[in-house]
């Protein structure tokens, strides 16, 4: 069996990687899946964490996790939308007024 | 206070007697105040009204005298009371305050009338009802001054009464203060005025110190009480009275016009000529011979005191009638010759002779107004031909008739020469066809004047005489030759003015006055004739009236050789003149005076300029004082406490105070609170702007710090 250190370390690599994309890239929809890939870096610890200790409750989490992310995706996804409609661009750095 | 019960057998009015202070008072307050509203006629009838009023009460207390010649006193208010010290306001009605009254009252009255019509022609009056309703205010509240003065039973209240004919007579004599005779711009008026006032202030300087001398050695300023003590006092100190009676001689050297004080009144003939006729001439100015036989019982304690006073009486009347020899003004005339017969008048009061001082008075006063009010109309006879007014028809009539030439001459006259002044007796002559009645009028009372029997003047004049032959002999010699120096300025006076031809184009043309004027000569003039029998020898009337107020009084028997020197010195004096100025009648315009070809220049000029009386004053106190006013002006007042206190020590004192509060207080620390305060705020909001940039990276960032500082916090909290 797999031990739980690596599926930790997948997950904190997968967080990383999410982070700093988050922080280092433009694109609204890329920072958007990194956001996507953070959440899901969660789920795998979770995950890993009720395999380990022959819990449901990670597991449990995970499923609120999903839901809430999903939530998130038809949000976000309108709010994508709409700043691309006013500023003609994905570009994060373009909503940086209030003024729109 | 317990004051007399008035109780009598028969009519009594003394409770009427307060009305003859208070009813001018009322009439001047209503003039005052609604003077504007009335109109002439309105103020002109108030006013009259008011003096004649208060001559109707004289004569009633004239009348219930009648039955008794006790003094009576009649209670007005409480006045002072401080501890047992107590001072009434109460009129004593006895026959010497009632002769005042009906002299006051009778004489004011006329001139009231007078002035009226006077008021009317003055070319300053310009129709101005409040100026009209001014002057005769002022003319009522001198009646009613004139009235406490009168009838006051103590000194202080005579002392209310003379302060206050003091300010009237300086309020009328700068009556006209922007105006010179003629209507010009002038502040003459305004200094004569002032004069006036400043001298007086010597002389009541004098009486103020009479009245305490009195309050501390007496203990009391009502006559009854002062005179009830005099023995007593007299007694024990012996040099108290003396002091006394030498200040109210001071006093009296202010009022009346005596040397040395007398320098004022020629000046206050700057006042309407009613104001001079009224107050400089009939009544305030002899309030000083009242002051002296209401002191009478003083006086006869203190022989030096009397022939102190009998001597300032007699050398006054004899400077001043020298005076009055070489003047050219018709008025200053008139001036100098009332000091004279004051003269007259402190001397016979001086010496004692109570009766002849006052019959004087009771004279003087006929015929000195008289002589003010015809010299008035003189004046204005001249004014109106000189100057027609438009609402003059009068006096535009004869404008008319010399109208060409008139203006010609006049616009010739202001132009080039020095403006005409119609008090100048060298402008006048031949008046006595022009105008009749004034010019008859004003002989009967310059004769009366000059003391021809049997003109009311001879008979007071001689009965002074008489007494100072048997009182004082040196004051008889003095009196004497101020007799002749009055017979020979009369004289003068009478060829320059009514006699011979007319020097100018306005004597040419001189209007008579109105019936308002002439009918007041006129009752004068009778005055003047046939008031001298009120106490002539073998009648004594007036004598026997004042006996119940004066102490011992003895009647010198008529004396025919006093009697007929005085009138032989007269008429030889008045000859000596018309030998002298008869020449004068001939003359078309003004040549040299003939008395100054006799007496040479130098001495006739020295006598014009009154002997440089006021260049002596000027020289001795006015330029010391002017140096001191201006050493105090500039030096003390300007450079020491303006320049150098004020500006140095006050105004340099805030001034740094206020700049070490401008600059280190308010700018240092106050005003650096705020800054700071505000600045600090400013930055933190800098530093705190910089944290809110709108990139949302840089807030997701700041996310991941916080929460992996969070993290690593909890971390090392836990492996500890």
């Amino acid at each position: 069996m797999v031990p739980t250190s690596f599926y930790i370390f997948l997950a904190a690599l997968l967080f990383t990687i999410g982070a700093v994309a988050v922080l280092f890239r433009r694109n609204t929809l890329v920072i958007y899946m990194a956001v996507e890939l953070m959440l899901n870096a969660a789920n795998l610890a979770f995950v890993a964490f009720a395999r380990q200790f022959e819990a449901l409750d990670g597991q449990l989490f995970v499923f609120f996790v999903m839901t809430v992310a999903a939530a998130e995706v038809a949000v976000g996804l309108a709010l994508i939308v709409t700043i691309f409609r006013t500023k003609h661009s994905v570009d994060i750095d373009a909503m940086h007024e209030l003024k729109g | 206070m317990l004051f007399d019960a008035v109780h009598n057998a028969g009519p009594t009015f003394f409770h009427l007697a307060p009305l003859a202070v208070f009813i001018p008072l009322l009439g001047a307050t209503i003039n005052f105040l609604f003077g504007r509203r009335l109109g002439e006629r309105g103020v002109a009838s108030v006013a009259v009204g008011a003096a004649a009023v208060a001559f109707v009460v004289s004569v009633l207390q004239w009348l219930s005298l009648q039955g008794h010649h006790e003094a009576v006193t009649v209670p007005i208010v409480e006045w002072l009371t401080i501890g047992d010290f107590q001072v009434a306001w109460a009129q004593r009605i006895d026959t010497l305050s009632v002769t005042m009254m009906l002299v006051v009252t009778g004489v004011g009255t006329l001139i009231h009338i007078y002035a009226t019509a006077y008021m009317h022609y003055d070319v300053r009056y310009k129709n101005d009802p409040r100026r009209y309703a001014r002057f005769f205010g002022f003319f009522n509240l001198f009646i009613a001054m004139m009235m406490i003065l009168v009838t006051g039973d103590s000194y202080l209240t005579l002392f209310v009464g003379w302060e206050g004919v003091g300010l009237c007579s300086f309020l009328l004599i700068g009556f006209w203060y922007e105006y010179d005779i003629l209507g010009n711009p002038s502040t003459a008026n305004a200094r004569a005025a002032k004069k006036a006032f400043v001298v007086n202030r010597v002389g009541d300087f004098g009486f103020l110190l009479a009245i305490f001398t009195l309050f501390w050695y007496f203990g009391t300023v009502e006559f009854e009480g002062v005179f009830a003590k005099v023995h007593e006092v007299a007694a024990q100190h012996p040099n108290v009275l003396l002091a006394v009676t030498l200040f109210l001689l001071l006093g009296v050297t202010g009022k009346s016009a005596q040397i040395p004080l007398f320098v004022w009144l020629p000046d206050a003939m700057a006042g309407p000529t009613p104001v001079s006729a009224l107050i400089h001439a009939a009544t305030m100015v002899t309030a000083g011979v009242y002051l002296i036989t209401r002191s009478a019982e003083l006086y006869l304690a203190v022989p030096q005191a009397q022939a102190a006073v009998a001597l300032v009486g007699g050398l006054t009347a004899l400077v001043a009638a020298t005076m009055a020899v070489a003047q050219y003004d018709i008025k200053k005339v008139l001036a100098y010759s009332t000091i004279s017969q004051l003269g007259f008048m402190v001397a016979a009061v001086g010496m004692g002779a109570f009766v002849a001082g006052m019959f004087h008075l009771v004279t003087h006063a006929f015929f000195k107004a008289l002589l003010f009010l015809g010299s008035g109309s003189v004046i204005i006879a001249l004014e109106r031909a000189h100057h027609p007014l438009p609402d003059d028809p009068e006096a535009q009539a004869v404008a008319g008739h010399h109208g060409h030439d008139h203006a010609a001459h006049h616009g010739e006259h202001d132009a080039h020469h020095a403006p005409f002044d119609p008090q100048d007796m060298r402008n006048m002559g031949g008046l006595l066809r022009r105008i009749p009645v004034t010019s008859w009028t004003y002989i009967v009372g310059a004769l009366a004047l000059a003391g021809l029997p049997p003109l009311a003047g001879f008979w007071s004049k001689d009965e002074i005489l008489l007494e100072a032959k048997h009182l004082q002999p040196v004051v008889y010699g003095l009196l004497t030759a101020a007799a002749f120096l009055t017979a020979f300025y009369v004289t003068r006076q009478l060829v320059m003015v009514f006699l011979g031809k007319p020097r100018t184009e306005a004597a040419a043309h001189a209007i008579e006055s109105p019936r308002a004027m002439t009918g007041v000569l006129v009752t004068l003039a009778v005055l003047s004739a046939l008031g001298g029998f009120l106490n002539a020898p073998g009648v004594h009337a007036f004598g026997h009236w004042l006996e119940a107020s004066l102490p011992e009084i003895e009647t010198l028997p008529f004396n025919l050789t006093v009697a007929g020197i005085s009138t032989a010195v007269a008429l030889f004096s008045m000859a000596l003149a018309w030998s002298l100025y008869r020449r004068v009648r001939a003359w078309e315009a003004w040549q040299h005076d003939p008395l100054e070809k006799v007496l040479g220049p130098g001495l006739f000029d020295f006598l014009r300029q009154a002997w440089h009386w006021d260049d002596f004053y000027r020289a001795v106190f006015v330029q010391g004082y002017d140096a001191l006013a201006a050493f105090l002006a500039h030096t003390v007042d300007w450079r020491f406490w303006h320049d150098w206190f004020h500006d140095t020590i006050v105004a340099g004192t805030y001034r740094r105070l206020s700049r070490f509060l401008a600059r280190p207080v308010d700018l240092g620390i106050i005003d650096r609170i705020a800054n700071e305060l505000a600045g600090s705020v400013q930055g933190l909001a800098l530093v705190l702007r910089g944290l809110q940039s709108g990139f949302v990276r840089t807030y997701a960032l700041s996310v991941f710090v916080g929460v992996v500082l969070m993290l690593g916090y909890l971390w090392w909290v836990i492996v500890r």
